[in-house]
Parts: C-alpha cells; structure tokens; sequence
C-alpha cells in the first residue's frame, strides 16, 4: 500500500470515528440537559 | 495490516487504535469499576445520564492521565519490554500530538463533570488528574521509592468523585473507601514490581525491590497488608455499612494478609519462582473488586 493511500484510509478512518464520538455527545448533552431541567420520563 | 513504503511514521496521521492505546484503556476498568460503586453507595440516586456522564467524566480523566504518562515517559517506555510497542516509543505518534490530546481530554472531562453534576466533582477530577501527572508521574516516581504511596492517592480518588457526584458533598464512607485503595495500592504494586524488577530497573525507576531489595519489599507488601484490612473492615465497625460488607471484608482482606505472608515468606529472587507474589497480585486485583461490589450490595440491601 502506498504512503498516500494509507494517510487517506487513516484520515478517512479518523473523522467517521470523529462524526461518532461527536453525534454521541450530541445526544449525551441533550439528556443531560432533560435531566439537569427535571423532566421524568 | 499490509507492509505500508514508510519514509518516516510522523509522515502519518496516528492511527485511532494508537490514540486509544494512549489512554491505557485496559487499566481504566479498576478506575471505571470503583467510581461506579462510589457512586452507587451514595444515598440517593442520580438521574441515569447525569450517572452515565459522571462515569464516562472518570474513565475520560484516567484516559487523560494515561495519555499524559506515557506523553512525559516516552524516553522510559522505550527501555523496558512491557511498554516497548506503545505508540510512543514505538514511533507511531509524535509526542506534541499525545500532549495536545491528554490535556484537551483532561479538560473536557473536567467540564463536563461540572456541567452535568456539581462543581466539587469536577475539582476532585481536575485534582486527581493533576495529582497522577505532576506529584506521580513527574515528581515522584522517578525520585523515590516511595512514589507508589504517595501516588497512591490518584487512584484512590474515583469511589471519592463518583460519591459527590451523586450528592454534592464529602463525607465519612468515600473517605474511608480512599483510605482503602490508598493502602491497597502499594502491596499490589510492589507485587508487581518484584516479577517485573528487571524491566524497572533498565529503565532507572527507583521501585522498592530496585532500591531497598527484594527482603525490604516483602516484609513492606505484609506491613501494608494490615492497616488496608483495617481500613477495609472500618466502615462496618463505624456503623456506615452492614454485617454483609463486614464480614465479607473481614474474609477476604484475612486471605489477602495470608497471601502477603506467604510473600512473606519466600525467599525466592528468581522472578520464574515468583508464585506467592504473583498470586497476590491477581488477588489483590480480585479484592478490591469483590470488596467494593459487596459494599454496594450491602447498601443496597440496607436501604
């Protein structure tokens, strides 16, 4: 494989991990922020 | 993975998986674990995010510090087996790249502790954090032998910081469940440290069998063995825990100062005839386990 190749598959790699993390925080906020305001489920 | 025409590994963006190995994930488990029943001991219960974010704000500071330990180690890494193939010392990060994302993950965990529980949470984060990093890792543990006690302490903080994050204030059982991982540290330690002394020692880290010698460090693991079985069975006689955690703590702390006896007890040097230390060490993991999950079911019960 060459080097170019491979920076571009861990880049590519990096921000699919990235967009994840980041949905999940995302959602993490919105309940944090249905919990801090006291609303029960 | 296929062979890759490399001219230089800093050429490369890091690989996730070496970002992740950065962050120590297979010694976060013990930290996750006794924050969460920190968390679970307290009375009341906190809403499952703000729960959830409080122990995913601990296992990011820990990852935090283990990115920060190996970004300050790396020259030392590099000399003994066991961390040889870190990404670090193995080449595969550059060491700024380590830096910038141990702080910006210490930070990040700091703030979200605070904003989805209490302040004083996010304190005791930040100084767990700053204490692993700057009185353990920089200060002490190249300097003295007793690095392992004082820098103890780091890990003893999480059952802490999951109990305020879930009520808000500091009080007699977390500081005694400190009090016990404290003390639990150094006989676990320096288990370790005499199966793997030689690692220690090309490296120049002055570990107690490295220093004081192996006798020293024996009679020190079954020194330290007695007062963490008091402090284990101390919440029982104090009255914050029931006769379940009582007894159960009595049991297995008294295994846990036979197994430091027969430590003790050998005279082996030969790492290969290690058995008594190294079946320490693994119960030692074991005990603390069983220790706090039976202080959490005893709780439970009781309320």
């Amino acid at each position: 494989m060459k080097l170019e190749e491979e920076v571009v598959r861990r880049q590519r790699e990096r921000a699919r991990i990235l967009a994840w993390l980041l949905g999940g925080f995302v959602v993490l906020l919105f309940f944090i922020t249905i919990a801090k305001t006291g609303i029960n489920w | 993975m296929p062979a890759i025409e490399l001219t230089t590994p800093a050429a490369l963006p890091a690989d996730w998986r070496d970002i992740l190995a950065l962050t120590k994930p297979r010694v976060m488990y013990l930290v996750v674990f006794t924050g969460l029943c920190g968390m679970l001991a307290a009375p009341g219960v906190l809403p499952l995010a703000l729960g959830f974010t409080a122990i995913l704000c601990i296992a990011l500071g820990a990852g935090a510090c283990g990115a920060l330990n190996q970004w300050y180690e790396a020259d030392i890494d590099g000399k003994m087996r066991r961390t040889a193939n870190r990404p670090l010392p193995a080449g595969r990060m550059d060491r700024q790249s380590a830096l910038h994302f141990g702080v910006g993950l210490g930070a990040f965990s700091v703030v979200l502790m605070g904003v989805a529980t209490n302040w004083l949470a996010a304190v005791l984060l930040a100084a767990s954090i700053l204490f692993y990093v700057i009185i353990y890792t920089v200060w002490l543990k190249p300097r003295t032998a007793q690095n392992i006690v004082i820098g103890g302490a780091a890990g003893a903080f999480p059952p802490l910081i999951g109990w305020v994050a879930a009520t808000g204030h500091v009080s007699a059982l977390p500081l005694l469940l400190f009090a016990i991982i404290f003390l639990w540290t150094p006989p676990h330690f320096w288990a370790l440290s005499l199966f793997v002394r030689s690692d220690y020692a090309a490296a120049g880290i002055p570990m107690l069998p490295v220093v004081a010698g192996v006798p020293s460090t024996r009679r020190q693991i079954f020194i330290y063995s007695l007062p963490m079985s008091g402090a284990a069975v101390l919440p029982w006689l104090l009255g914050l825990t029931g006769p379940i955690y009582g007894g159960s703590a009595a049991v297995l702390s008294f295994v846990f100062v036979v197994l430091a006896a027969r430590v003790l007890a050998n005279r082996a040097t030969d790492p290969a005839q290690m058995a008594p230390e190294k079946k320490l060490f693994a119960y030692s993991v074991f005990y603390l386990f069983a220790l706090f999950a039976v202080l959490v079911a005893d709780r439970w019960l009781a309320a």
